[in-house]
């Protein structure tokens, strides 16, 4: 019985490991690359640990990308859309989770359903929307279309139906206006859904391709994504630049889930999970 | 008290009007970007529509032409639904055994639940980039190690036959979320089920297909139809690992779409298809929904079944 039991972790330890191995070694193989010169990383055997290059792939990736505007633009980006997007979802997910009112569940419906809507088919009107506008290559067209996002919403109201009415009762017999509640009372309540909603449209914005390859074609206002994207482009590719880039826009988006996964993972699954 | 009851009315007015101010942002987001949108696309489909000059009103000639004059639109759909095919299955079980495992009672499995997550947290663009050179055919770690062992491996991206195989893979490696929606699940059976099991001698493996798996259908219901919508769209991939090739072997539908629309900047005929893609997506969700009532255990049954 013992020994059925130690080797049934066994198993499980190895099955865990080349889990972890599956999941790791891409990150380090980007890493190494990162570190060598273009001509390095195309060589047989190919190279397992890091070399020197890194220096001199970043002055290369800077000259061809201008990394800190580019950084600037994906964070600032990230970081509006975030605030203001998080915010929006926690209103319309106040309303759906504590209220009362006529049509509440048509607009609920209707959430669900923008869920389904490929983006390929907004894709197209909403660019010549920008056309119109004349926002083509602003920091506006990034942000605003998803600034409503379903999901967000879906999530903040599973997560505000746990604040017992109780709360918002004691508050309107203070006589605190809706608003004072709602600022005061509820977002103070559901921090951890807000952190984890953020975190989770952070990311989405910050690893967002498509919306920004199309609206973006000045080198100025690209994001990472965008900026990779155009590397991979080139008729010759610098493979030791290529990968760098990539390292630099995903190292700090792994270093902030890691720092703040624990209310993502709590928040995403609407509390059921109790760490 | 007198003048409590004066206020009262004004008071449940302005409450009657809250909820709506509260949604309001969203209801101007969506009629703006989403339901504008929407219509509009389904408007331009009805037009010969460049990116710059004169719009042409064609009426259903943009859907007679996908349909009967543009072979391409059917070999894209084929290429796709192989893709989910593959990808959907692959997808689901690799997510449910990463649940499985992080659900065992071992230590540190916290600590791999979240390594087994850091995937699915970089960008469609990392991923190409990462398994665009690891795939390489020539110079690829993955070629090289299978030469380790005595394989020879196969051109990954310049194969027909294996630049699919490559794009699922890498789409797979972005399990996490999935392996998360099914890991809660599982944590939420009661572990009492399992200790009963236990002592009426039912080994894991019945546990597993008797406890676990009836429990969980209404998750892989969900994480069935989610994976088919993302396989249905998937772009980013084939746009910049493969570009559609070679061969026209990794021409997915979202890309077709995407083509039309930016690359031969024919923007109604683009739309039409972009509709088509909406319209199977909805039948595929309500077919799934549908077929589900046979093989979906809900939770209130699972109680009946379980009071008798």
């Amino acid at each position: 019985m013992v020994a059925k039991k130690i080797t049934s972790k066994i198993i499980i330890y190895i099955l865990l490991i080349a889990g972890v191995v599956l999941s790791i070694a891409p990150f380090y193989w980007m890493i190494v690359g990162s570190t060598l010169p273009s001509g390095e990383i195309f060589r047989v055997p190919p190279k397992l640990l890091p070399g020197d290059y890194l220096a001199k792939n970043f002055q290369t990736l800077n000259e061809s990308l201008g990394i800190a505007k580019i950084f600037w633009n994906s964070l600032f980006i990230a970081l509006v859309y975030t605030l203001v997007s998080t915010l929006i979802s926690a209103m319309a997910g106040y309303a759906f989770a504590k209220f009362k009112f006529k049509g509440k569940n048509v607009f609920f419906f209707i959430i669900l359903c923008t869920l389904m809507i490929p983006s390929q088919v907004t894709l197209i009107p909403l660019f010549e929307m920008m056309v119109t506008f004349n926002w083509l290559n602003t920091y506006q067209a990034i942000i605003l279309p998803t600034l409503a996002s379903p999901f967000a919403i879906y999530l903040m109201r599973q997560n505000m139906k746990a604040i017992p009415d109780s709360i918002m009762e004691a508050s309107r017999i203070d006589g605190a206006g809706e608003l004072k509640i709602f600022f005061t009372v509820i977002l103070p309540v559901t921090r951890p859904a807000m952190a984890a909603v953020g975190i989770f449209l952070f990311m989405s914005q910050w690893n967002s391709l498509l919306w920004p390859l199309i609206t973006l074609n000045s080198k100025e206002m690209f994001t990472l994504p965008v900026a990779l994207s155009s590397l991979i482009g080139m008729a010759r590719i610098d493979y030791g630049q290529l990968m760098l880039g990539t390292t630099l826009s995903t190292i700090p988006i792994m270093i902030f889930f890691l720092l703040l996964q624990k209310h993502f993972i709590s928040g995403i699954l609407g509390g059921s999970v109790k760490e | 008290m007198l003048k409590k009851k004066e206020k009262q009315p004004s008071f449940t007015l302005v409450r009657k009007r809250v909820p709506y101010l509260f949604i309001l942002p969203w209801i101007i987001g969506f009629l703006v970007f989403t339901l504008g949108p929407l219509g509009s696309s389904l408007i331009m489909s009805l037009f010969d529509w460049p990116i710059t000059g004169e719009a042409k009103f064609i009426g259903l000639n943009n859907f007679t032409k996908m349909f009967t004059a543009d072979p391409q639109f059917y070999d894209s759909l084929v290429i796709t639904f192989k893709f989910a095919a593959i990808f959907v299955p692959l997808n689901l079980i690799s997510a449910l055994v990463l649940a499985l495992l992080i659900t065992q009672p071992v230590k540190g499995v916290k600590i791999f639940r979240t390594i087994f997550y850091l995937p699915a947290v970089v960008s469609g663009v990392a991923v190409s980039i990462i398994w665009g050179w690891i795939f390489n055919s020539e110079f690829g770690v993955l070629n090289y190690l299978l030469s380790l062992i005595g394989i020879e491996g196969p051109s990954w991206l310049i194969d027909p036959k294996w630049a699919i195989v490559t794009i699922v893979i890498a789409s797979a490696w972005g399990v996490g979320t999935m392996m998360l929606i099914f890991y809660t699940d599982i944590k939420g059976i009661p572990p009492e089920l399992y200790e009963a099991a236990s002592i009426d001698g039912a080994g894991p493996l019945r546990q597993f297909f008797n406890i676990t798996i009836p429990t969980i259908t209404p998750t892989i219901l969900f994480n069935v139809i989610t994976s088919v919508i993302a396989a249905l769209q998937q772009l980013t991939l084939v746009l910049l690992l493969t570009g559609g090739g070679p061969l026209k072997s990794t021409y997915f539908y979202g890309l077709f779409v995407y083509n039309n629309a930016f690359k031969h900047h024919q923007l109604g005929y683009a739309s039409a298809n972009a509709w088509f893609m909406f319209i199977i997506i909805l039948i595929l969700t309500m077919l799934i929904f549908k077929s589900s009532s046979t093989w979906v255990f809900y939770e209130a049954e699972m109680k009946k079944g379980g009071k008798k």
